[in-house]
């Protein structure tokens, strides 16, 4: 038997948090690629402590839904999972390689297939650029776009920034939007001067972030112009100074995130390949049967 | 009522015949012996020397059919890959403490087991297959007939709550309390009622548990096993790093408090079995919760850093003009929040010294314009 396990961050506070973590088990669970999917989290329940005993089988991927290699996945995961032996060395990463490590879990003997993050496989590039079709509504956008990617800023972890810069390359290589940049929330290129960096008419704003918080739907919308007051709400596209943005808000709200994960188990060894190209079509699908109206419809919820 | 389908004899024949070991489950005895198969029940007497269309007729005896469903169902339907699980409906049925027959006897009344706030009857189906309901034990009162689980047409009653069968359904229930908070604890005594699981099996049933208070039969089973491993306060604190590395300078008192104030019954269903440190227990009571809390959770250590910064404050002495009444009218402000009883307060009972009316009177009389108490200054050498 094989499991899957999903863990993430959460929150005391904010139900959204949680929500595309349990979206996209959904997702893959549907599938029925592993005999068990789970979640887990830091600020929720089952907690990370607790998840792996909530597991019946004995093979278990644990895929971090997190953006970047840092304090989290690094430290706390492996921490509370109680993976024994951990060392971060066993990733063999330059901050952004992080794959696979093969760890047996103290607490219930489980053995555990430790996956890097989410945000750093290469598969999230394409999750940026469904995003961008997602908000547009066109499965062919690009042509006379630009795209911004928005990371948080190296104001704790210089990884961050890797991931964020890594992806922009990796879109600007596809040579399929006019512009590409990479900006920050703390740091410069700031997300605040968005408008300074594009010469395209059209530019796709997408947070590199896993879940809807104060951040992408409060900090940035006023960052960059979209409104004075996030809690009045904002329109998709906003004219901001002779640009229209199209604000995407969180990137880890899209159901092709789902992919992501079932590729980082797939890296790690895990025999699903059947269901990667499911989600994959599925995800699609969605995205043509009305999601984007409500993706469109977070943008002015702001609470 | 109960009649075995030839599924569960094939299967019985198939164990028998297999080589494995003879069955000796719940009160039923079969081997294949070199005369052919034995069979014997309590209540269903001996047989020997059996062969298999013999063998078939005696399972199908009204003494023994019972013992054989049952046995299908706990070593073929249920089996024993999910440990806790199966130790969680093995105890919904008090198995451990009921024979077979007493067991079918009380299950077509349904069997009850409180969980938080939840209570999961246990109650007979066709051919020996268990089938659970699951329902808020508020609405425990609405349906107090034997669950009708063959029927198309569930009763009235069940009709009125929100009818559910997928576990996955609990967690937007858990989402939010009666007032549309989220509720970030799973164990806080909010869960909203009014909803039914009426018929699911097994699997789903324990899943569904596992939503609504994550990881408690887990727990639950792993201390009824003798091995619930408790992390308690003082490892806790000192396993923490990053924001919440400050948590192990709370003192032991402060800790105290935080149990009080987060770990009580009123506030989480959990009972709380980790204590200070090994054999330094808290005074505050633990509840008496089916499952068990094993180590402080992640809303315990947020608070206590908070609270440990708080801790690091020297008091004052302040000066405050106040009259008797005015004294205790504050004391019951604050004992009407901590107590969750503001909304209860009706709006024109100026004797709760919480009631609003009251409360804008004391704010209008005794606030200066910066919203100083009395006029006095927090911080008065700032001034």
């Amino acid at each position: 038997m094989q499991a899957l396990v999903i863990v993430a961050h959460g929150s005391h506070l904010n139900p959204d948090s949680s929500a595309p973590t349990h979206r996209h088990a959904d997702t893959i669970r549907a599938t029925g690629a592993f005999d068990e999917v789970k979640t887990g989290f830091w600020k929720e329940e089952p907690s990370l402590r607790e998840v792996l005993r909530t597991v019946e089988s004995d093979e278990v991927y644990v895929v971090p839904l997190f953006v970047s290699e840092g304090y989290f996945t690094e430290q706390v995961i492996p921490r509370e999972l109680r993976l024994s032996g951990w060392d971060v060395s066993e990733w063999d990463s330059d901050g952004l390689s992080a794959d696979t490590a093969t760890l047996s879990a103290k607490d219930t003997g489980q053995t555990v297939h430790y996956c890097g993050p989410v945000g750093t496989h290469e598969a999230m590039t394409d999750v940026l650029v469904r995003r961008a079709e997602t908000v547009t509504g066109d499965p062919d956008v690009g042509e006379d776009f630009g795209l911004a990617v928005v990371g948080h800023g190296t104001e704790r972890n210089e990884n961050s920034a890797k991931a964020i810069e890594y992806h922009a390359e990796r879109v600007r290589e596809m040579g399929r939007f006019d512009e590409v940049q990479a900006l920050y929330m703390d740091e410069e290129p700031e997300v605040d001067d968005v408008t300074d960096y594009f010469e395209s008419e059209d530019v796709v704003v997408v947070p590199l972030f896993i879940a809807d918080g104060f951040h992408t739907q409060e900090d940035i919308p006023e960052d960059v112009g979209l409104t004075d007051d996030y809690r009045t709400g904002y329109d998709v596209p906003s004219e901001v100074d002779g640009h229209r943005i199209w604000y995407a808000g969180a990137v880890g709200t899209e159901g092709l995130m789902a992919d992501v994960i079932l590729e980082r188990a797939a890296d790690a060894g895990a025999e699903i390949e059947a269901a990667i190209d499911t989600v994959r079509e599925e995800t699609r699908d969605a995205e043509a049967t009305g999601d984007v109206a409500l993706d469109r419809e977070t943008g002015t919820a702001g609470d | 009522m109960t009649d075995v389908r030839d599924e569960q004899i094939e299967a019985l024949v198939e164990q028998l015949t297999s080589g494995s070991d003879p069955i000796d489950f719940d009160g039923l005895h079969a081997a294949a012996t070199e005369d052919g198969y034995a069979l014997s029940t309590p209540e269903g007497g001996e047989y020997e020397g059996l062969s298999e269309a013999d063998l078939r007729a005696a399972a199908g005896d009204g003494g023994v059919a019972p013992y054989v469903t049952n046995w299908y169902y706990w070593e073929e339907v249920v089996g024993h890959r999910g440990r806790h699980r199966r130790a969680f409906l093995r105890h919904a049925e008090a198995a451990h403490e009921q024979t077979v027959p007493e067991r079918y006897a009380a299950l077509e009344d349904g069997m009850r087991t409180e969980w938080g706030e939840v209570v999961v009857t246990a109650t007979l189906g066709a051919h020996g297959e268990r089938r659970y309901e699951i329902r808020h034990t508020d609405d425990a009162g609405v349906d107090s007939g034997p669950l009708n689980v063959d029927s198309d047409t569930p009763d009235a009653d069940s009709e009125a709550l929100d009818r559910y069968d997928d576990p996955l359904d609990a967690r937007e229930l858990a989402t939010y309390d009666d007032r549309g908070r989220y509720r970030p604890l799973k164990s806080a005594p909010s869960l909203v009622s009014g909803w039914v699981f009426d018929d699911l099996d097994g699997r789903d049933a324990v899943e569904t548990l596992d939503v609504f208070y994550p990881a408690s039969v887990a727990n639950w089973n792993r201390e009824r096993e003798g091995d619930l491993d408790v992390t308690h306060w003082r490892e806790t604190a000192e396993r923490q790093t990053g924001i919440y590395d400050i948590v192990e300078d709370l003192p032991r008192e402060a800790v105290e408090w935080v149990a009080q104030a987060c770990c009580v019954d009123s506030q989480c269903l959990k009972r709380r079995e980790w204590q200070y440190e090994e054999g330094d227990d808290l005074a505050a009571d633990g509840g008496a919760g089916a499952f068990p809390c094993r180590e402080p959770c992640s809303l315990v250590v947020a608070a206590a850093r908070k609270w440990t910064k708080l801790a690091e404050e020297e008091t004052h002495t302040y000066e405050f003009e106040l009259t008797p009444s005015e004294k205790e009218q504050i004391e019951a402000i604050i004992d009407a929040v901590a107590d969750g009883r503001v909304d209860e307060i009706r709006e024109a009972d100026v004797y709760e010294g919480a009631n609003r009316y009251r409360t804008r009177y004391l704010r209008a009389k005794r606030f200066d314009d910066k919203g100083n108490l009395s006029g006095t200054p927090t911080h008065p050498n700032e001034e």
